[in-house]
């Protein structure tokens, strides 16, 4: 680890004037700091500051960006109005660490790609122009959708795909004080030519809650993953969704898929495909090619394109409650 | 008063608990520097230059110790086998991918670990080789180590290609097992005390002291007496601390060079190359049996890799000369050289990876005659070690899977399935030898009428302290609270190796031979309350295998069950239950055996489902480099685990009349498991682990 200056913020403007990186739970931050892949002149503790309230508001949850991930899982209103956001945070890492780790951070968790975090490899993320050394290496961890020749390394979210697919808004403070409101599907970058930069964020930019719409549709959401082990394990292919039926046929769908992934990924064409169609399984999986169009699988992860489809059709057929 | 086989809690557990137990890189020594390694990133090549400027310049560093400016050993710091070729900065070579190239010095760990990123090491890169398949027309035989003898490559017996010919049914397959490593929760830790210019005193996270100190010694051309290792809790090892690895050298030479004790932990990263693990089989069998299930032929040929530099072979094909009758048996061992750090023993090293393929292989067979794999197992039971052709010291494996069965309820059908899902039942056999080595033990009254028993021994989660504590006292017809054992001490009577369930055994003998030589002190005394007027009194034992192990097969013996839960759609599989019998002569401690077992049934699970130690072949490196990428599984992944035992007499094995139970718990539960997977879905995975892609 590197020296580093220690600030402990008071406020949300203390923090966001302070110009250096947030400290929350720290899982992800302390971690890649004891390996040198991120490097701070700079750490924040914003641990102090609030933030961490779980409010009712008149269409939806407001989730403060310091609740933890067991706070929001276990919370009744998330489990009563937004199912799958409280089944996919259950679903990743352990308990210890959900324990500790914070909404604003795991919105902003870093990759597990190995080659990210080994110093004794090339890579475009953590050095930028470097090269990748995972794109002809071990792949099997790796995203089959929206990965560039710069980088392929998968989004490691649960929350985020859940969020995702339920159409959830990030409200950010800037440094001038302001506040912006920005959907989710905007906050995490596809590589392109330049993977490290990962997130639409300015860099003082705070992220102090995070929307979520209980829609009746979100109320009937779910979460599927598939991985190696029964837990601690990031995932091979997940799928949230929630699906809306009126007399056997679908009114509103919404997933969006995990583990696949450079950002967690939702294709609305995909959802508007099964609107006014008979839920069943032949219409989930159609839905399901769609999502995986242009899938592009490296050496040892061609099995995620089949296995993404069947989690997504079973997390479908879960939410719209028909057999799986 | 029973004493022997009663479940005594563990002794040092709530030390272990609390902290109050030290392991080797938490014992207080003042004044102590932090040592990290620097480690290769390419597989083979030389080192061209190394620039440490940037990490001296920072502060606290002390110093930066690579190959250009590292002390001369005086000595070779090689042993025979077990022991391991070390690479401990004498020369520029890199012989594989995490190989230590240098070593960075400094007064904080933190400081130490950023002045080892630091350090820039330039090194020309030679073509490397990490594939199995890609050396197997250089495959070579080689002899095995086994119960501290060498064991032939290859043992034949009748004709197995007529044996094949007279089957009603043949299998043959080739099945496969990748790396494994074994990353015991303490990782390998060091610290070496230069206590006068030619006295070291060394407390290292090992299985053997007198193996450290021998090699040390030697290394630095010192005598043997001026070495003293200490080890007084091991946070598990499973193989991978049987060898003094070259970090181990490198602390004790960084202490020397800096004039400070120093104090050196493996990274966790640096436990996947560096300190062994198990090698990757390439296992090829050719089974055939009458239509009632009598075996024709077993044909069980083996290839394992080693590194370019030693050599570990893993015995893979050793269980199929002791375990089955058959008039025809071929058993063979080849290795290939690989750009690889050296293999090693690793939980039931061969038997394991073995019975995967062994038992797998006679599972395929049972299925093509439409016989149960039981008993197809039944119908070739061996009565005699069917290769020496003489008898077993005990053999109860009958019993094991009579008890085994009954509790799984092998006969009963199936429960149905939970919607959704496929059920299948496999089963396996599983065996480990009953070794036994040369041990010493001493037992010392006090005055105050306690017992001190004492031997060089390892406490490594194996219960040592206690089960120890209750030989001694059964001898000496003592309360176990009335004797302590104490352990890990290079000046404390000589142990062989904790491992290869040597210990219980061997050392128990001995410690069963100075109880009872004590005992025969203080009754010559008229007594304990007499004797203890003449305390301190002394007993030694002295325990070694005699010429019975020439006359004798001596293997402890199991039976797996597995019942697993497969996920159709997502190829995920999950052990819902796991039953084994085991028969391993006396249970000193059934807590602690119990304890043993479960921890290698439960070992077996990740064998099957999970370990896997994956190299990206280009580079050379394992890219699965910590507990997140190198699966174990996780509690969600252990359901019903049951161990059960078959209690066995057996006077010839050894004087404490113990089967070591530290390995064989692992042994078959692979199989098993791959076995029932088939059962449940129709396919046969014949290459571990079984990840759901290879079931979609």
């Amino acid at each position: 680890m590197r020296l580093f200056i220690f600030q402990r913020a008071q406020s949300v403007d203390e923090a966001v004037n302070a110009q250096g990186a947030f400290l929350a739970g720290g899982t992800s931050l302390v971690d890649l700091m004891k390996l040198e892949v991120l490097n701070p002149d700079k750490v924040v503790d914003i641990t102090r500051i609030g933030l961490d309230k779980i409010q009712e508001e008149a269409s939806g949850l407001r989730i403060g960006a310091l609740a933890t991930n067991t706070d929001v899982a276990e919370h009744p209103l998330v489990k009563q109005k937004l199912p799958a956001l409280s089944e996919a945070l259950l679903s990743g890492a352990s308990p210890q660490l959900r324990n500790v780790a914070t909404v604003g951070g795991n919105l902003l968790q870093r990759t597990r790609c190995a080659y990210y975090r080994d110093l004794g490899t090339r890579c475009n993320k953590r050095e930028p122009g470097s090269g990748c050394d995972a794109i002809d290496g071990w792949t099997r961890m790796h995203a089959i959708l929206g990965g560039s020749e710069q980088c392929i390394a998968a989004h490691p979210s649960d929350m985020c795909v859940a969020l995702a697919a339920l159409e959830a808004v990030v409200r950010v403070r800037s440094a001038t004080g302001s506040d912006r409101d920005l959907p989710i599907a905007e906050l995490h970058l596809l590589p392109g030519d330049h993977p490290e930069r990962e997130f639409a964020l300015q860099s003082a930019e705070l992220i102090t809650s995070v929307f979520v719409p209980a829609t009746p549709l979100a109320a009937k959401s779910r979460y599927i993953k598939v991985r190696d082990r029964q837990a601690y394990a990031f995932a091979l292919a997940s799928c949230a969704a929630a699906v809306e039926i009126d007399g056997g046929v679908v009114k509103a769908a919404r997933f969006a898929l995990g583990g696949v992934g450079t950002k967690p990924w939702r294709v609305p064409q995909a959802e508007a495909m099964l609107t006014g169609q008979r839920a069943d399984k032949a219409a989930f999986a159609k839905a399901a090619a769609r999502a995986l169009e242009g899938a592009q699988p490296r050496k040892h992860n061609a099995f995620k394109v089949e296995l993404a489809k069947r989690a997504v059709v079973r997390a479908l057929s879960l939410a719209a409650g028909v057999a799986t | 008063m029973k004493n022997i086989g009663d479940p005594i809690e563990r002794r040092d557990g709530r030390d272990k608990v609390t902290g109050a137990a030290h392991y080797a890189y938490e014992v207080p020594v003042p004044g102590a520097a932090y040592a990290v390694l620097v480690t290769s990133n390419i597989a083979k090549g030389r080192i061209v230059d190394i620039d440490t400027s940037a990490a001296e310049k920072e502060p606290g560093v002390i110093a930066v110790i690579t190959p250009r400016n590292a002390l001369k050993l005086p000595g070779e710091p090689h042993l025979d086998p077990p022991d391991r070729v070390v690479q401990v900065l004498q020369d520029d070579r890199i012989l594989f991918s995490n190989q230590p190239v240098a070593v960075a010095v400094a007064d904080t760990f933190e400081r130490a670990v950023h002045a080892a990123l630091l350090v820039r090491v330039h090194a020309e890169a030679a073509p490397h080789t990490v594939r199995l398949e890609d050396q197997l027309q250089n495959a070579f035989p080689h002899e095995l180590m086994g119960g501290g003898r060498k064991i032939p490559a290859d043992e034949t017996r009748g004709d197995v290609a007529k044996g094949l010919r007279e089957g009603a049914q043949t299998v043959e397959q080739t099945y496969e097992t990748p790396p494994e490593t074994h990353n015991p929760m303490e990782p390998h830790a060091t610290i070496a005390v230069w206590t006068a210019p030619d006295k070291l005193t060394v407390y290292d996270s090992t299985q053997w002291v007198f193996s450290v100190q021998r090699k040390l010694a030697k290394a630095f051309a010192l005598p043997k007496e001026n070495v003293r290792v200490i080890a007084k809790f091991v946070g598990g090892a499973f193989g991978c601390k049987g060898s003094a690895w070259s970090h181990v050298v490198i602390a004790a030479l960084a202490a020397k060079q800096t004039q400070r004790p120093v104090k050196l932990a493996l990274m966790r990263p640096q436990m996947f190359g560096p300190v062994g693990g198990r090698p990757p089989t390439r296992q090829k069998l050719a089974v055939a049996a009458t239509a009632k299930g009598k075996l024709t032929a077993v044909s069980h040929h083996t290839t394992s890799a080693t590194s370019q530099f030693d050599v570990f072979v893993e015995g893979s094909a050793l269980q199929a000369r002791h375990l089955y009758a058959s008039p025809n048996i071929d058993s063979r061992h080849r290795l290939v050289r690989l750009d690889i750090g050296t293999p090693t023993f690793m939980r039931a090293p061969g038997e394991s990876s073995g019975s995967f393929a062994l038992e797998s292989a006679l599972d395929e067979l049972a299925e093509k005659l439409k016989i149960d794999p039981l008993q197809l197992r039944l119908e070739s039971y061996a009565e005699q070690d069917p290769i020496e052709q003489h008898p077993f010291s005990s053999k109860s494996l009958k019993a094991c899977y009579e008890l085994g069965a009954a509790r799984f309820g092998w006969s009963a059908s199936k429960r149905p399935a939970p919607p959704g899902m496929l059920l299948g039942r496999g089963m396996a056999t599983a065996a480990y030898p009953g070794n036994f080595a040369p041990a010493q033990a001493r037992a010392r009254l006090n005055p105050d009428g306690t017992v001190l028993v004492e031997s060089g021994m390892i406490e490594v989660g194996n219960g040592a302290y206690t089960v120890m504590a209750q030989i001694a006292a059964d001898a000496l017809g003592l309360p176990p609270e009335k004797v302590r054992f104490d352990l890990g001490d290079s000046t404390l009577p000589e142990a062989p190796i904790t491992a290869g369930s040597i210990s219980s055994a061997s050392v128990g003998s001995a410690v069963l031979m100075a109880a009872r030589a004590l005992r025969e002190k203080i009754d010559a005394l008229g007594g304990l309350e007499k004797a203890r007027q003449s305390a301190p009194l002394e007993g030694e034992g002295k325990a070694a295998p005699g010429e019975e192990r020439k006359k004798l097969t001596m293997l402890g013996h199991g039976a797996q069950f597995a019942e697993v839960l497969v996920d159709p759609d997502f190829g995920t599989v999950r052990v819902a239950r796991l039953v084994g019998a085991f028969a391993c002569g006396r249970v000193l401690n059934a807590r602690t055996a119990r304890s043993q077992l479960m921890g290698g049934m439960v070992w077996g699970i990740g064998m099957a489902l999970h370990e896997h130690a994956v190299y990206d072949e280009r580079l050379g490196r394992i890219m699965s480099r910590d507990l997140a990428d190198y699966h174990v599984p996780s509690n969600k992944d252990v359901m019903e685990v049951e161990p059960y035992f078959v209690e066995e007499e057996d006077a010839q094995v050894d004087p404490a009349g113990v089967k070591g139970m530290g390995e064989i718990g692992i042994c078959g539960v692979a199989a098993a498991i791959a076995n029932a997977v088939f059962n449940a879905t129709g396919k046969r995975i014949r290459t571990l682990p079984i990840t759901p892609d290879k079931l979609l």
